[in-house]
Parts: structure tokens; sequence; C-alpha cells
């Protein structure tokens, strides 16, 4: 097995179209696992942690753009204006996990229960993929995100990090597991407010082959807030049946199976207990803005 | 007898453990760490199908493969085909039938570990695949397939005490449930077989009892005892896992048929399938009382699953069945015991050896009947608890300290943690942690406690003594004192202990510990909580008998040769049970008391312990720290199964058999331990101290699902207790 060090982003997609056999290596929390247990053995690693143009973020013209290279630890620490994007970060594994595990390796494995993804979901985000011979290209997050464990990444492409457009709102994620610490997700949800664009994003995680949008859930809360007049004046009481209709809607986008990690029951009223409490919190929290 | 408990570094000292720095270093060396010039891997071909006949092995690909040096399966077994603690019907290779899914059918060893898992690949097995046993109600069932051409009984017994059909004010009844726990030491199963000159075999290896790996291997290789010689390397942890033969005999078959030193090391995964695990249980008990509280009768119906093989499943359904009714005074008492044998993976030992079951059942009997007299839980307990020349049902009186009163008063008496607010809490100190899943929603609180108690050292007439060998010298630096034992240091700290037993009986600070290994006589296991009494009691007779002949020479100045002395310790002698199983089954007992605090989001049905206090009758603490930890990791250990340790299996195949999905509580999950050890000197016993490792584990399960029924109103009859069962799915 050859381990290819590249230096610089223009080696790493050089080696890539070389060897579009080779199997990118970031924080290798996933990928060690697949070589231990005997499951994967490819001819080559490349190794993406010494190319730094990954692990960068910036903002630009409302943009957000987050390096696939940034792990979980960097993202607590650098980023605590995108709230749910840290309680996600801070939910994964361990400490050695959140030093070593990157969202762009999240997205390279695409599980259902990758935690980043939920809020990559509700942030409507891009994902930027680039290879040296055709360039730069972005795909939605759910172009991208094709299945499980299966992504629209071609052999000769690497990902560059996701791209979305900044909300001004609140919003959280929440990850239920049987233990309080270091599990693997039973259900995720991230839910986010865009004051501006007057919606309410849901995404589910660990619910289904993939990530799940909530979308009839998302229409009818908005809607509520908008014939309630909560969109232009905070202080508006949602009435909890529409709270509670809301809840509903999320815990029916489900697709849950049973597994060893949980029943799919208990995954959907997870999914709507989840909707009910981070509805109420950011309905909370517009009254009160701690997100300006 | 008077010690000097003053006597720096001796008993009675939180002394800093002998292995504790090296170990916190990384200079320990684990069994998994051995390394051999020229050494082959060995690597083991499983059984993928729960029940099957064999119908052909063709091993010829596997065999001629690179690097391979040997393959070998069942005829290659020189001696005898099948080993067992208790009753040898398993077998070292499966001949022509097995019995779990994870069953050993064929060994490889090779050059290096990847070739050998390659090669065992290259070996077909035809399997005529049957329908497996694996209900263990079922397995009763006159229709059920037999497991083994006897039937499905491992045991049955029956303990008969007063009047069963005595009538009684008031009655309850419950039937309780526990789930198959694994061990999960932190180091896996692993030992390096060297071939010796003699045609005899040298095995390091990582063992609760050296000895009975011993017992059973010579047989097996087909050598006489002399020629094979077990040494025992770093133990990581054992927590009965390791009683039963692993890859101990593979091992020495390939290094005997190489020439070639051969290590064996098991991964996370096999280890799963490589030991035996807690016996999942089904049990019914109804409770009859008069309207004060006084306990009348209790009868109780208990079936463990055994699994495929012997193992221990005699002596845990034996402890089960003789505690069921509890640390109480019962007059009248019918309990029947069943272990059987399915197609699951077998179970034998794991910390608490069947008092587990049983506390969890009974204690939960004596809440639900508290409830239906209107009586405080506490006070039932302490209007019933067993004492100082009490009968227990198999007609066993209590001859030692049995202080069941002073550990639930010690509990009543230690203040309940504070309320905390939910608002404005750090969501990793609600239910649920680090996943952010609530701001205080839906919290209740709820407080449970347990009381239990468990046999201290091997029951029912075995003698399971331990030698010890000392030997005091004095070179340029003064008198040094050796000593030698077959006793295992699983991580529970005996080598410490056994130090300090030398200060305190010979007053020499510097003791050297030799390597155990079995030139010398057993020690027994490291298990059933009884090497510091056990061992500790050996070292104590042999210092004893130093110290005599060196105050003959006129004291430690005039002695001028080595002095040396073997001492055997066995404890007092216990019977077998009769058909209605009355005698005197067990050496001593040791109780324990716990308190759970819970905190539960019973809308998520998850679960935040807040605290757990745990007083235990240790007899008297050695080594105070030694003590503490031990209850604390054995309330862990508690915690675990109460909320989330179990071997999930389907139609006998284990569905979680990595740390991926098989959940060990967190520092997240495990709150902060209030420990009060009640010191009640054990007459007979070395110092009067008792086993410390068990009743923790016993006692915390119980507390822990009595707080969560306290919480939530529900009656959660199983454990571990999931989320669906906490919200009502
Ligand atoms: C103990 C443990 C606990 C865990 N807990 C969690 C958890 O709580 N939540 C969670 O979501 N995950 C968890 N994981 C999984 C893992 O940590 C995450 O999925 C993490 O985000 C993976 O990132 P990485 O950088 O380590 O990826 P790697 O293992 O390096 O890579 C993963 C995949 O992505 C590909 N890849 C990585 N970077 C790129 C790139 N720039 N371009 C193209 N392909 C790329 C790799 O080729 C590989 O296929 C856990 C893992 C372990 C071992």
């Amino acid at each position: 097995m050859d381990v290819l060090l590249p230096r610089s982003l223009e080696e790493a997609l050089a080696l890539k179209a070389e060897r579009p056999e080779a199997i990118p290596l970031a924080g290798g929390t996933d990928l060690m696992v697949e070589l231990n247990f005997g499951r994967l053995r490819p001819a080559a690693i490349i190794d993406l942690t010494r190319v730094s143009q990954l692990a960068t973020h910036h903002q630009e013209n409302g943009d957000v753009f987050l390096g696939a290279g940034l792990t979980y630890a960097a993202i607590v620490k650098e980023l605590p204006d995108f709230k749910p994007l840290v309680q996600a970060s801070r939910s994964v594994g361990s400490p050695q996990i959140r030093h070593r595990g990157t969202v762009g390796g999240n997205l390279g494995t695409a599980s259902p229960a990758g935690d980043a993804l939920p809020v990559l979901a509700a942030y409507d985000a891009d994902v930027v993929l680039r290879s040296q011979a055709r360039g730069e290209r972005s795909l939605p997050w759910h172009a991208f995100l094709r299945g499980p464990k299966k992504t629209a990444l071609a052999a000769d492409e690497l990902i560059l990090g996701t791209r979305w457009k900044r909300l001004r709102g609140p919003g959280s994620f929440s990850k239920i597991g049987t233990r309080n610490a270091m599990v693997i997700a039973v259900a995720g949800l991230c839910l986010v407010v865009d004051e501006d664009g007057r919606r309410v994003n849901v995404a589910l995680g660990s619910v289904g082959p993939t990530i799940i949008r909530a979308s009839q859930a998302e229409a009818q809360i908005a809607s509520v807030m908008g014939s309630s007049g909560a969109w232009q004046d905070p202080s508006t009481t949602v009435p909890d049946q529409a709270i509670d209709e809301f809840a509903e809607l999320v815990a029916s986008a489900a697709r849950p199976l049973d597994d060893v990690r949980g029943t799919a029951a208990y995954r959907r009223h997870g999914c709507r207990v989840l909707a009910r409490r981070a509805l109420t919190w950011s309905l909370n929290e517009r009254r009160l803005p701690t997100w300006l | 007898m008077s010690i000097d408990i003053r006597r720096k570094g001796g008993v009675g000292e939180s002394v800093r453990r002998v292995d504790g720095i090296p170990k916190v270093k990384g200079d320990f060396e684990y069994a998994s760490d051995l390394r051999r010039d020229g050494m082959l891997y060995g690597a083991t071909l499983r059984s993928p199908h729960p029940h099957a006949r064999i119908a052909s092995i063709d091993a010829a690909a596997a065999a001629a493969a690179p690097g391979v040096q040997a393959v070998l399966t069942h005829a290659d077994v020189p001696g005898k085909k099948t080993f067992g603690l208790d009753v040898q019907d398993q077998p070292v290779l499966a001949v022509d039938v097995v019995r779990y899914a994870g069953e050993p059918v064929a060994i490889v060893a090779a050059e290096d570990p990847e070739v050998a898992r390659a090669a065992l690949k290259k070996i077909t097995v035809n399997y005529e695949v049957h329908t497996p046993v694996t209900d263990m109600e079922r397995a009763l069932e006159p229709s059920s397939p037999s497991v083994h051409p006897q039937g499905n009984i491992v045991r049955t017994l029956q303990v008969i005490h007063g009047d069963p059909n005595a009538p009684a004010d008031v009655w309850v009844e419950g039937r309780y449930e526990t789930g198959m726990q694994d061990q999960a030491p932190l180091g896996p199963e692993a030992g390096l077989a060297v071939p010796a000159a003699d045609g005899g075999v040298d095995l390091f290896i990582a063992t609760q009892w050296l000895h009975a790996d011993h017992e059973q291997l010579a047989p097996c290789l087909g050598l006489p005892p002399e020629k094979v010689r077990l040494h025992l390397s770093g133990v990581g942890g054992a927590f009965g896992a390791r009683e039963d033969v692993s890859m101990q005999i593979h091992a020495c078959l390939l290094a005997l048929r190489t020439g070639r030193p051969v290590k064996m090391s098991y991964g996370r995964q096999e280890s799963f399938y490589g030991h035996v695990h807690r016996h999942p249980s089904r049990v019914w008990m109804r409770h009859g009382a008069r309207r004060d509280g006084t306990l009348v009768s209790v009868q109780a119906r208990l079936l463990v699953d055994g699994g495929a093989y012997t193992s221990t499943s005699p002596a845990v359904i034996g402890n089960a069945t003789t505690f069921a009714a509890g640390p109480y005074e019962v007059p009248n008492a019918r309990l029947s015991g069943t272990a059987v044998f399915t197609n699951n993976p077998p179970c034998g030992a794991m910390r608490g050896f069947g008092a587990v079951q049983a506390c969890f059942a009974y204690e939960a009997q004596m809440d639900k009947l508290a409830a239906a007299l209107g009586l405080d839980p506490i006070e039932l307990r302490l209007k019933n608890a067993l004492k100082t020349g009490s009968v227990l049902p198999t007609g066993q009186p209590i001859v030692g300290a049995a202080p069941v009163r002073e550990c639930l008063e010690g509990l009543r008496g230690l203040p309940l943690p504070a309320d905390e607010p939910a608002l404005d809490r750090d969501p990793m100190l609600l239910p649920g942690g680090a996943g952010n899943v609530g701001h205080g929603e839906t919290l209740k609180r709820g407080v449970g406690v347990a009381v239990g108690y468990k046999n201290l050292a091997y029951s029912e007439g075995f003698d399971d003594s331990s030698e010890a060998w000392v030997r005091v010298s004095v070179d340029g630096h003064g008198p040094v004192a050796e000593v030698k034992t077959a006793a295992v240091d699983v991580g529970q700290g005996i080598d410490t202990i056994v130090t300090q037993i030398v200060r305190t009986e010979l007053g020499i600070d510097r003791v050297l510990i030799r390597p155990p290994d079995t030139t010398i006589g057993s020690a027994g296991s490291s298990s059933a909580s009884r090497q510091t009494m056990m061992t500790g009691g050996a070292v104590q007779l042999a210092c004893q008998a130093v110290r005599a002949e060196i105050d003959a020479q006129g004291g430690m100045q005039q002695v001028r040769r080595p002095i040396e002395a073997s001492r055997v310790f066995h404890h007092r002698p216990t019977g077998k049970l009769d058909a209605n199983g009355q005698g005197d089954p067990h050496v001593s007992f040791a109780f324990g008391a716990a308190r759970a605090v819970v905190e539960v989001d019973t809308g998520l049905g998850l679960v935040r312990v807040v605290q757990i206090a745990v007083t235990q009758d240790v007899g008297r603490a050695l080594n105070p720290q030694s003590v503490t930890g031990q209850i604390e990791g054995g309330s862990a250990q508690g915690l675990g199964l109460a909320l989330m340790e179990e071997v999930a299996l389907v139609d006998g195949q284990v569905k979680n058999a990595s740390f991926t999905d098989y959940l060990l509580p967190t520092i997240l999950d495990m709150p902060p331990v209030v420990c009060v050890l009640v010191e009640e000197p054990e007459p007979g016993l070395p110092y009067g101290a008792k086993g410390v490792g068990e009743p923790s584990t016993v006692v915390v399960p119980a507390a822990v699902v009595a707080a969560l029924r306290h919480a939530t109103g529900r009656e959660l009859p199983r454990a571990p207790v999931r989320p669906d069962d906490l919200v009502g799915l």
C-alpha cells in the first residue's frame, strides 16, 4: 500500500488524477476503522492532513465556506456563531475523535448517522468539489449525498468543503443516543430559522437511508407563522396545536428502521419530541434574540 | 491476634499500587504485547451458524498458501478432544457439530497475522444447517431439539424451606429479566505458546486461574502435566471472562505442531465470541408477608440461559437459587432454579455470578411489597434484614458478620444530592448529555435502593485453596522478602495486598513478588471475591512460619542464610446441597446496599444517573483506596447492566460484537460514587477482611432500575432498561 503525502492542494489533485484508485485520508476516524476491520485494502492512500488549504473557513458576500479539512474541535473553537454546527460538532465521538475527525470525512463517508450532515442539509449547503481536469463544481447537499454511503464524488475529485448562504435566525442541533456521549445517533435533528427567507428548515439524521428534510413540516410552520403574524412580530404566540402538528409532520417525514441501536417506533417518537423542543427553543429565542 | 497496623506500607493503609506507575506510563507488558523472535501468528476459523453438522472440512488450499505453517482441525488434537471447567463438554475444535455461532472449527498459524486471517477464508467447511434452540424457555419444551444428547438441562435445583404453602396477608408477584452482559475487559484474550526442548510447551498467558487452565490443557495436548508450564502474562482485566479457556489450547497446539512460538491475540470483535458472558435470566417471584411487613414466604422460579456448553452454569444457577430470597429472614421458601443449554454463545462467570440476576428480582419484589403495604422501602428491608445467627433458606446459619442493618442505615444516613434546577443547566449535565436533546423538559428525579449479598470463594464442597512461598534473605541493603504464589493480579490489586501483608507480618519493607506460574501450587481463581482472603491467608501463614524461624534464630540480625516457608490456606469446608436444597453450601458472605439517584427525560426516555451511594460490608479494608476502586468499578459495571450493556442476539447471532454498538458507560454516564465501608471483621479470615469485588455489581443494577421506576412510575421488569421502556413504547 502506497501512502502519498501531498503538501498542497495542487499536488493532491494531481495525485488523485494520476491514481484515481487512491483513497483520501483526512482524520482517518472512518477510514482506519475500515482498514482495521479488513473491509478495505486500498492500493494507495492520499493523506490530506498536510494540505493546509483544506483546513480553512471564511465568509464572503454573505456566504460561508467551511473547508473539508476542518476538525470538529476547530469548529467548536473557531465558529461559535454557528450554533447548530457547534452543537453537532460537540456531539461527535470523544475528544480524540473531535481532534482528528473532519466535516469532509463526514461527507466522504456519507453515513445517514453523520452528525454534521443534518446541519449542512438544514443550511441548504452546497458541497464544493474539485478535480485537476475539470476544475471546481458545486452540488447541492442532496445531490452530493446519493444514498447510504454513496456520494457523487468522481474518482479524480476531492471535496474542498461546503458553502452556504449565511442565515439570520436561531437554530439548534440535537442528537439522541443511548448513552450520554460517544454514541452513534439513534436520531438527529437540526432546525434553523431563516428570518429573511421566512422559512424554518428541519433536517433529520439516522432515521432514513440518507439525510431527510421534513418539507411538509417546514411549509406548515412557515405558513402558520405567516398567517399569525409571527414573522413580523416575534412576540406573537404560535399556538401549541400548530407546534404539535409541526412535530407530527416531522415525525412522519422520518423513514426509520429497527436495528440494534434503536427501534423504528422510538426513532419516530424521538423525531417528534426533538421537533417540538427545537421549534419551541427557536421561537423563544426569537423573542430574546441571542443570534444577532 | 494483634497486628501492627501502623507499620508503614502495611495492611490498612492506602498503599500505592505496585503496578500503578508502569501501567500509567505504558511500560506494563500485557499479553497482547508478547513477542518472540521467529514467532508465528495464530488465527481461528469460527462457525457462522449457531447449530449445524459439519459435513466436511477442506483445508488444503489454506495449508498450501504461502506463509501458512499449519492448519489444524479436530483431527489434529492429539489428546482429549474437549475441555471445560466443570464438565469437559466443549470441543477444542468442533468435531462433527457446531453448537453456537462463533464456535472454533479450525486454527491456522502463519508468518503474519494478515496471512493467517486470509488463510481462514481459504478453508472450506460444508455445514448442514439445523434449526437452533435460541430461547431459554422453549429449550425446556419437550418438542425442542436437543443441544446435547442428554437434553437441554444443565442443572436444576430446588430449595425447600419451612412450609412453602404457609398463608400470608399480602402477596406480590412479578416477572423479571436481565440481558446478556459482556465483561468487556480492556485487554482482549492473548497469549504466546513456546515449544520447549523437552517436547513440552511453555504458555505465557493472561488468565484468571493458571492451574485450571493447566488442568484442561495437558490432557488435550496429550502431554504429561509437567511438560505443560503456564506463566502469567500481563492481564488487562477479566471480570470472569478469563475463567474459561479461550485460545490457550489452540496456541499450544500450533506451537507444538510448527516447533515455533505462536502468538494468538484476539481483536475486540473476536473477543465477544472468544469468552463466556453473563447469563441472561428470566425470573418469577412471589412474596408473601404479614400486614406489619414481616416476610412469611418467598417463592421463586429462576431460569438462566447457559448457552451451548456447561462452563460454570451449575455454580451460577446454584448461586442464583440459594440467594433468591435476598438478605432477609424468610421462614418459608420454595426456590427453584434451572440453567439450560441453548445454541446461544456459552455463558459463565461474570462479576456477581448469579447473585446479580437474583438481586434484580428480589429487590424489585421488596419495593412492590413496600408499596402494597404502604411501608417505607428501607423500613421493610430493615424489618426483615439478615443478621449473624439468621438461618438461610438452605438451612445454613450465618456464623460470620452480617451487617445488613448497618449497610441500610448507613445509606439512610447519607444526604441526598441537592436538587439542581434544570433551567440554564449545561445540557451536558442533563439526560442525553453531549447530544443536547433538552433544556430540562419533562425531567423527573427518582431514588431507588437495593440491598443484596453474595458468597465469597467457591461453594458447595469445593476446596479452592491457595499456596504461598515466602523467603527472607539479607543483602547489602538489608532484609528482603520474596513471595511467590500463582495468584493472578487481573487489575484488582492482589500483588499490592500481598506486599502489604508481608510488610505487616515480617516488618520488612522490601517485598519482591515473583512472577506467578504453575511451578507452585494453585492459588485458585481470581474470582468470587476470594484472592485477598485465600492467597492473602496463605501469604500470612507462610510469613508467620518464616517469622517463627527468624525468632528461633534470635532475630533478623542473626539470620545468615535465607529462610523460607510454603503454606496452603484452606477456607472452612462447605457441603453439597441435598435434594431439598438443604446444606451448608457457602463459606462466607459479603453484603452491600446501594442507593441510586436518577434523572429521567421522560419525553425521550434518556437517563442521567446523578449519584450512586454504596455501603458495603468489607470485614476490614486492607487497602481502603483499592476497596473504593472496586466499589466504583463494580458500580459502573452494574450501571452498565441497568442502562445499556447487552449482547444483542437474534437467532443465535451476536449483532453488536464491537464497542461501536455494545455500549459501555462513559464518564458522562457514570456519576460520582459515594462509598461507605462497613467494617466488622469476619472471624476466620485473615485480618477479618472480606472480598470486596462483587457486592456493588450485585446491588447497583437493582438500585438504578428502582430509581427509574420511582421517577417514571413504570414497571420496568427488564434490564437493561431501554429508552422505549421509559417512554412506554
Ligand atoms: C470512536 C468513534 C466515534 C465516532 N463518533 C461519531 C459521531 O458521534 N458522529 C459522527 O458523525 N461520526 C462519528 N464517527 C465517525 C467519524 O469520526 C466521522 O465521520 C468523521 O467526520 C470522519 O472524518 P475523518 O476526517 O476522520 O474522515 P476519514 O476517515 O479520513 O475519511 C472518511 C471518508 O471520507 C473521505 N474523505 C475525507 N476527506 C476527503 C476529501 N477532502 N475529499 C474526498 N474524500 C475525502 C475518505 O476517503 C473516506 O472515504 C466516529 C468514529 C469513531 C472511530
